[in-house]
């Protein structure tokens, strides 16, 4: 997963071609330090059909509440520039496979 | 697949953790099966205050991590699974896993703790990741030089409140007492009470949380008066308690109507061998330290339990020759007499005949299982089933009898 900050932001997510996954989190956040395993492995899973990031919220707090992400953990689907969805708090990585795949 | 331990804990909160402390502790073979990283919902909170033995000293997060290892360095296994189905009636209890594994023992412990409860309120659900949050730890970093407010004035939610004040500019608490009445330990309401960041609304309770995908605003409605009132804000922090997660095991062991577990005070659910501990049990204070409590004694009463029913199983069950099972209580006078009498009978009848005592005040179970309601009372077994039952006091002649009818 290509970790992604206010700098890299914009080339890496929304000038990004085809869908892109962006996991939000902060070393704070217990579950979404119990969730990013298993999003590593979902990144690794579908390698080349998405682009995965994620995203350390401490230090990127404008970015992530000017992309309106309050909450952690929050990932959220970008494609041309836009979000076109996302799964906030009490995620399961089913959850977020089962969106992936919508997507895709 | 199937792997076979002596205690499955479902949980890895700090009454699983104990629990497999004190299970691995004792030689058991002891497996904790933790969806995700262990610690509960005491992982998700900055600051733990009241731990005996670490004054200030210590984060949830710090104390769950020290939990793990300590109960790791003991043997207990701690395995990363969701559990999905649990078969508990039978000798051995079988816990199934998201993951497709069965995993066998002879006795379970539940400690699957509790959620932060939700309210659903207008807007609560549509703006949760968008201002609205259940975990303080979590979030407060986003609501630096921002203003937030907080619902509930119980434990959680005046210490949380405190821990906001670190990253907002200010922390509104919604109360739904009258002016200075908090649920609260008195230590946390005076800090509180004296943080200059806190305000307070009394009163109140929260009718709506408005916002465009992003908290904006609140509407507050005084109880007292019926008055609604709009409030800005930009971050919404639920601690108004929290409910058991105990859908798995509804109908597998007696729940109360709030789907807490029940048990007695050596945390026996309804099903032998199957024990509950922590926030998930039905009980007066839920806390860290009575989590750890409760795995202490969920694992204290799970050894007693196994090395019970082995010993029933060696001594009376797999035995060839005939066995007499006296149940006796050492308050009853009549079954210490019953059993010295047989103890003579037994002498007579040397190596054809086994006696086994059973103290029915240390061991209830195994009498209640045979229906013993008299002591004392005796039972004839012959290859592992019961063949005949004697209630009350007895004549030697009357054994004798029986013991030669056996042997025919």
């Amino acid at each position: 997963m290509k970790e992604v900050d206010k700098k890299t932001f914009e080339d890496e997510v929304l000038k990004a071609e085809g869908l892109v996954m962006v996991d939000f989190w902060s070393p704070k956040c217990e579950p979404c330090k119990e969730l990013m395993p298993y999003v590593a492995e979902l990144a690794e899973k579908y390698d080349g059909k998405a682009k995965f990031c994620k995203l350390n919220t401490a230090g990127n707090r404008r970015l992530s509440i000017s992309q309106k992400v309050m909450g952690l953990p929050t990932i959220a689907f970008y494609k041309n520039g836009e979000k076109i969805a996302e799964l906030t708090q009490d995620i399961t990585i089913d959850d977020v496979e089962a969106k992936l795949n919508e997507l895709l | 697949m199937s792997e076979a331990y002596d205690i499955i804990v479902v949980g890895g909160g700090p009454a699983g953790l104990a629990a497999g402390i004190y299970g691995s502790r004792s030689r058991l073979k002891t497996v904790i099966l933790q969806k995700g990283r262990p610690g509960g919902q005491a992982a998700t909170t900055e600051e733990l205050e009241n731990y005996p033995g670490f004054p200030r000293g210590t984060t949830g997060p710090g104390l769950m991590e020290a939990m793990a290892k300590h109960a790791e360095s003991f043997g207990t296994e701690i395995s990363n699974e969701e559990v999905v189905e649990l078969d508990l009636d039978g000798e051995i209890k079988v816990v199934k896993t998201k993951s497709g594994k069965d995993y066998s023992s002879k006795s379970v412990i539940l400690a699957p703790g509790a959620a932060p409860r939700t309210l659903n309120i207008k807007g609560e659900q549509e703006l949760r990741g968008k201002g609205v949050s259940y975990c303080a730890t979590c979030d407060a970093d986003f609501f630096e030089e921002l203003d937030v407010v907080v619902v509930g004035n119980g434990d959680a939610a005046v210490e949380e409140a405190m821990y906001l004040t670190k990253f907002a500019e200010t922390v509104t608490i919604i109360v739904i007492h009258d002016e200075g009445i908090l649920d609260c330990n008195k230590v946390s309401a005076e800090k509180a009470f004296a943080n200059p960041k806190i305000k307070w609304v009394w009163n109140s309770v929260l009718q709506e949380i408005k916002g465009d995908g992003i908290v904006e605003s609140v509407v507050l409605k005084n109880i007292k008066t019926g008055e609604l009132s709009e409030m800005e804000t930009n971050g919404v922090f639920f601690f108004v308690g929290t409910v058991p997660k105990t859908d798995i095991l509804k109908e597998k062991v007696e729940l109360n109507e709030h789907g807490y577990i029940i048990t007695n005070d050596r945390m026996e659910t309804s099903v032998p061998g199957v024990y509950a501990a922590g926030d998930a049990r039905d009980k007066y204070l839920r806390q860290v330290i009575t989590a750890a409590s409760d795995g202490a004694i969920a694992a204290f009463a799970a050894e007693k339990y196994l090395a019970e029913e082995e010993g029933f199983k060696v001594q009376v069950l797999n035995e060839a020759k005939p066995v007499m099972v006296a149940f006796w209580a050492p308050q009853v006078e009549a079954s210490l007499a019953a059993v010295s009498q047989l103890e003579k009978i037994a002498d007579q009848l040397g190596d054809s005949v086994k006696l086994v005592k059973i103290d029915t005040y240390r061991n209830e179970r195994v009498a209640k299982r045979y229906g013993i309601e008299e002591i004392p009372s005796l039972l004839f077994f012959n290859r592992g089933k019961v063949a005949a039952k004697i209630t009350g006091t007895f004549s030697q002649q009357a054994v004798i009898d029986q013991i030669n009818s056996l042997k025919e």
